[in-house]
């Protein structure tokens, strides 16, 4: 065992860590208590929030449209390689429909977001708090939650669901022209997997899915930006931070979100 | 008025302020001086709430600014005007949208009649041209930023007004400009004003009072005459720094 006198003691580390993320926690809780408090201003952040979308939405598009598309036709190439024996051809279908909607189209969407939009917003938020804009807005008796955190946070729960809804579709899309090209599955084939073990709540999963990655990458990608401290440096700490923190979180999420809806 | 009564302020094992007293009158203009790094903008940033302090009081037209509620805070602060050392401007947003966000009146900042011609006339008051309305911060000098973050600080009509380093970077040219600017702006909107600087020649033109805080305490206030004349080990350093071998007080 090891003596609290000895030259390396787990225990101080271990403290620190746990104070540490008890730490987080706490300025996390009170950002969301920001939030909530601040959504009564809604002519402050209701203007930002559309616009703040719209360069979401837009600006993401190509690249989700591009990742999807990409992991609906590896996961077709990959169903073929695998495919052989006795298996009927429609399974593939329903494989490449359930991967893409249940597991690929939301959590690449998230995690390509994590690194678009987390770091985007830790880095605005973060050069904003080192060049004093910030409490710039509280000394002029404006909440920084209903100009900066609100909108972000808010278009991102809107938009962030429906991307993941695109690249379910375009991943499903590609996936079912891609299987053609290795397997002679026809159109009817693809269809009849698809529907065959399809459940309603696949779709509301994946938004749900979508809507707690949103949460997550806005909330902590807000936070890290807000906790910057100390010039170009901190930005830089914090914007990587942001997206290690939300990467890991969604991982997370996907895991816990399995195992609570999906029986 | 402002008043901070023995302030204490330690950020980890760094002791800033080392209980500071020091008070500001309605209508005068005080310059704060020190060396870099001493605590100066610390200061500042207690008397509009920014910072709390570990002991002490900061005390606002007597509120105590620690325990203030939320909207008693805000409603402080709309009677602050505070000009950052680098303008702290809104780089998303052009000079219009950044001085009208100075507007702390909710009535008056939706009026865009009232925005328009309050923002024209505060930037005309630093000396700044209507077309520079449509500039976005990126577009400025460094002396324009300024002037901009000092047209923001004074759009709400504030009785105060707090600078942090209002000529720091800046060539003389433009740092004198900025401390007439200090000081006429004190004369035509009768605001009592605070400004923390190292620049002991613009203190001297622009201040009424000084005070020079060094080692977390304010070791000397008085005139300018005052301090020219100090024998305060510490006054004798500072001002030797800037003006070389004081032998011209007289």
């Amino acid at each position: 065992m090891t003596s609290p006198t000895s030259s390396f003691d787990i225990r101080r580390p271990l403290g620190r860590f746990v104070l540490g993320g008890l730490a987080h926690v706490g300025r996390v809780s009170l950002l969301v208590f920001e939030i909530f408090r601040g959504l009564a201003e809604w002519r402050v952040w209701l203007p930002r929030t559309i616009e703040e979308a719209a360069n979401i939405g837009l600006g993401s598009l190509p690249i989700i449209l591009l990742v999807a598309g990409f992991a609906g036709a590896v996961t077709a190439l990959q169903t073929g390689y695998q495919f052989t024996g006795n298996i009927p051809y429609y399974v593939a279908g329903s494989l490449i429909v359930e991967s893409v909607v249940l597991e690929l189209g939301p959590v690449l969407t998230g995690l390509i977001l994590a690194g678009r939009i987390g770091a985007r917003y830790a880095a605005e938020l973060g050069t904003m708090r080192v060049t004093e804009q910030i409490d710039a807005l509280e000394t002029l008796g404006r909440s920084p939650a209903s100009h900066l955190v609100i909108p972000r946070v808010l278009a991102g729960i809107v938009m962030i669901p429906i991307l993941t809804i695109i690249a379910n579709i375009t991943g499903v899309l590609s996936g079912w022209i891609a299987v053609q090209q290795v397997m002679p599955v026809t159109n009817h084939d693809f269809e009849y997997g698809a529907r065959i073990f399809w459940h309603p709540f696949d779709a509301w999963y994946s938004v749900i899915k979508g809507f707690a990655f949103a949460v997550c990458i806005t909330v902590v990608s807000c936070y890290f930006g807000f906790s910057t401290e100390q010039g170009a440096e901190g930005v830089g700490k914090s914007t990587t931070s942001a997206v290690v923190a939300s990467c890991v979180m969604i991982l997370l999420l996907d895991t816990v979100l399995a195992k609570l809806l999906l029986k | 008025m402002i008043e901070l009564h023995d302030v204490r302020k330690r950020f980890g094992q760094q002791v800033v302020l080392d209980g500071v007293d020091f008070t500001v009158q309605d209508g005068e203009t005080v310059a704060l001086l020190g060396p870099s790094g001493c605590g100066k903008s610390v200061l500042l940033k207690h008397v509009v709430g920014l910072i709390r302090q570990d002991a002490g009081t900061v005390v606002v037209d007597g509120m105590d600014v620690a325990h203030l509620k939320r909207d008693a805070l805000r409603r402080l602060r709309s009677t602050i005007g505070y000009v950052f050392q680098n303008g702290a401007l809104f780089d998303s947003m052009n000079v219009f949208e950044n001085v009208r966000l100075g507007i702390t009146n909710e009535d008056q900042f939706r009026d865009m009649d009232y925005c328009r011609e309050r923002v024209a006339r505060c930037l005309k008051l630093v000396n700044l041209t209507q077309d520079t309305a449509e500039k976005y911060p990126a577009q400025l000098s460094g002396g324009m930023r300024k002037r901009v973050g000092i047209s923001r600080a004074i759009a709400g009509t504030p009785k105060y007004l707090l600078y942090d380093e209002p000529t720091s970077g800046l060539d003389p040219v433009n740092a004198d400009i900025i401390d007439d600017l200090v000081k006429s702006l004190a004369a035509e909107l009768g605001v009592t004003s605070v400004m923390v600087t190292h620049d002991v020649r613009g203190a001297m033109r622009v201040a009424d009072r000084l005070a020079l805080l060094t080692s977390g305490r304010i070791v000397q206030q008085g005139t300018p005459k005052e301090f020219m004349e100090s024998t305060v080990p510490e006054v004798r350093e500072f001002l030797e720094r800037d003006f070389g071998n004081l032998n011209f007080a007289a």
